[in-house]
């Protein structure tokens, strides 16, 4: 199971800064998301983009977590020569991330936008 | 009970114009906002004000006018817009033009202005925000300075019965906090309410990300009737709680989900939305369905307000140069990843002077940054992408001609070959005290 399985992903940029939302389509799901889906685990992801560190924010009454990823934009959208200068495609690439199997949530949550 | 309706009419410069015409004649609506001022773009438009002191505002102005302001005139929607960019008044002007082309003698066109503080900036000790250094630093280079202003100005402009208002720089939901102010008497440290405010401006700034834009994954979260997605409505109470909706029929769809995503977009910390009006606290907001495309928001909250200014600086930074050639079918990975050792190889053997590049396959590992490619195909077609910093056009220029010369020197079957060179405006920022930007206003009328 991958992250895109139990959550949807918004990316928006500050500066040098990237902000990633992880939502999670069941708000249920949230402690386990808060388990898994760690500031760790995110800066682990884009170690190879990432010139800082990686801020965890936790909104448990709408189910999500909201990452800030300093200095992850090659200088920012008005300078940097990335294809993708805002950073707007990371989200979906956050969500590659494996997520340990849980049948239960499998069934669950197999597709569409339930909330 | 009093609501107040506004609607959002673009979220960037290049937005869609169809859904403000839309959302003018058919969402009851008596505000309308258009957010198109992008944080470099003044930097640009204070170039073209110099070359012509009649431009240096929103190009789409004109456009975006001559759609909305019959239905807006008729049905009586006052209008909000950062579309001033570096010249509000001569926007001001440009839009009394269109009025009175249309018909609409009397009407007032209202500018707020002030956000300009390049004089203040470049002759004072004002430390960067984003590296060390001073503004004063980048010297000859500085193209702009513009404060983020709050509603202040823009309500005084509603007070003196504008129809349209237009500024330059202002913080994004103050176009929207404004209207609210303004009908419902809100104190300007009211922060609880003004925090409200915040949620309501901060969830319809970015206009079609709310209604299903920048939201459909096929299978996920499907969006019906994308081609014609429509623009977001907030009826709002006294109070400042809110119901997010849009015109019935229109394309796209205001779920929870949408809602949750388009709150958290461009936030740090939560419990901290820094505006020049408020420090808002969104980390208590919740949705609650009502119906079809009709989202309840509450429980946003406020603090004082920072004691400072920010302001983004424009500025010549460097050039950059480009070239991208694409390959396709059996090896086509093999032959990008070959065109671009070539070019890598040659702009060292050329002695192309660059301080920064980047060597790269669309396709393969150019827009996927980070995360693990592993689990991926090889897809049947890339695109070589080479991209260099210098600090000259002329050198720039060097770099897409060595992509373009893999046409008849490089692998086999490149196709497509495009270059470009461009000189780079970037932004840093610094604060400011409050007392060094004080809003004016000035009225047209058609």
């Amino acid at each position: 199971m991958r992250l895109l399985d139990l959550a949807h992903a918004r990316t928006g940029d500050k500066g040098d800064t990237s902000q990633i939302s992880i939502i999670a389509y069941d708000e249920g799901d949230y402690a386990f998301l808060a388990e898994h889906v760690t500031a760790a685990r995110v800066a682990a992801h884009f170690a190879a983009i990432l010139r800082g560190t990686v801020t965890r924010y936790e909104l448990p009454g709408l189910g999500a977590l909201n990452f800030v990823l300093h200095h992850a934009l090659a200088g920012g959208v008005t300078r940097s020569l990335r294809l993708d200068p805002h950073g707007k495609c990371l989200g979906a690439v956050l969500l590659e991330l494996e997520m340990p199997g849980r049948q239960a949530a499998a069934e669950h949550h197999g597709g569409n936008d339930r909330t | 009970m009093k609501t107040i309706r506004i609607g959002s009419g673009a979220g960037f410069a290049g937005d869609r114009i169809e859904p403000a015409v839309e959302l003018a004649e058919r969402g009851d609506l008596h505000y309308l906002g258009f957010e198109c001022l992008a944080e470099r773009t003044i930097a640009l438009a204070q170039a073209e004000r110099l070359r012509d002191p009649d431009l240096g505002f929103d190009p789409l102005l004109v456009a975006r006018m001559e759609a909305v302001l019959p239905a807006c005139s008729a049905r009586g929607v006052r209008i909000l817009t950062n579309m001033g960019a570096a010249n509000p008044r001569g926007a001001a002007r440009a839009v009394a033009a269109v009025a009175r082309r249309l018909g609409l003698a009397g009407m007032r066109i209202a500018a707020v202005t002030g956000d300009d503080v390049l004089n203040t900036v470049r002759n004072g000790i004002f430390p960067l925000l984003e590296r060390p250094g001073s503004v004063a630093d980048l010297g000859a280079s500085i193209r702009s300075a513009n404060a983020y202003l709050g509603a202040e100005g823009l309500v005084a402009a509603l007070r003196e019965g504008a129809d349209v208002v237009i500024t330059g720089r202002v913080g994004d939901p103050a176009l929207f906090l404004a209207p609210l102010i303004h009908e419902f008497g809100w104190a300007m440290d009211d922060w609880a309410l003004l925090g409200r405010g915040t949620v309501v401006g901060h969830l319809l700034e970015c206009a079609g990300q709310i209604t299903g834009g920048y939201f459909a994954d096929p299978g996920f979260k499907d969006v019906p009737n994308l081609a014609r997605l429509g623009f977001p409505i907030a009826e709002v109470a006294a109070d400042g709680s809110c119901i997010i909706t849009k015109v019935a029929g229109s394309g796209g769809r205001i779920s929870l989900s949408s809602c949750k995503e388009q709150l958290l977009y461009e936030l740090l910390d939560p419990n901290a939305y820094l505006q020049p009006d408020v420090t808002a606290d969104f980390s208590a907001v919740r949705f609650a369905e009502l119906g079809p495309d009709r989202i309840a928001v509450s429980g946003g909250a406020g603090r004082e307000r920072p004691a400072t200014l920010k302001v983004s600086v424009g500025y010549l930074d460097s050039h950059v140069g480009e070239g991208q050639i694409s390959y396709a079918g059996p090896g086509a990975v093999a032959r990008g990843r070959l065109a671009l050792e070539i070019v890598r190889e040659r702009l060292h053997l050329i002695g192309v002077k660059m301080t920064e590049a980047r060597f790269e396959l669309i396709g393969v590992d150019a827009a996927h940054q980070g995360g693990d490619a592993s689990g991926y195909a090889d897809p049947p077609e890339v695109r070589v992408r080479v991209v260099g910093r210098t600090d000259s056009l002329a050198e720039a220029v060097r770099i897409g001609n060595e992509v373009e010369s893999l046409y008849t020197n490089g692998p086999a079957g490149g196709g497509g070959a495009w270059k470009s060179a461009r000189e780079v405006i970037a932004v840093v920022s610094t604060l400011i005290p409050r007392a060094c930007a004080a809003h004016a206003v000035s009225v047209e009328v058609a």
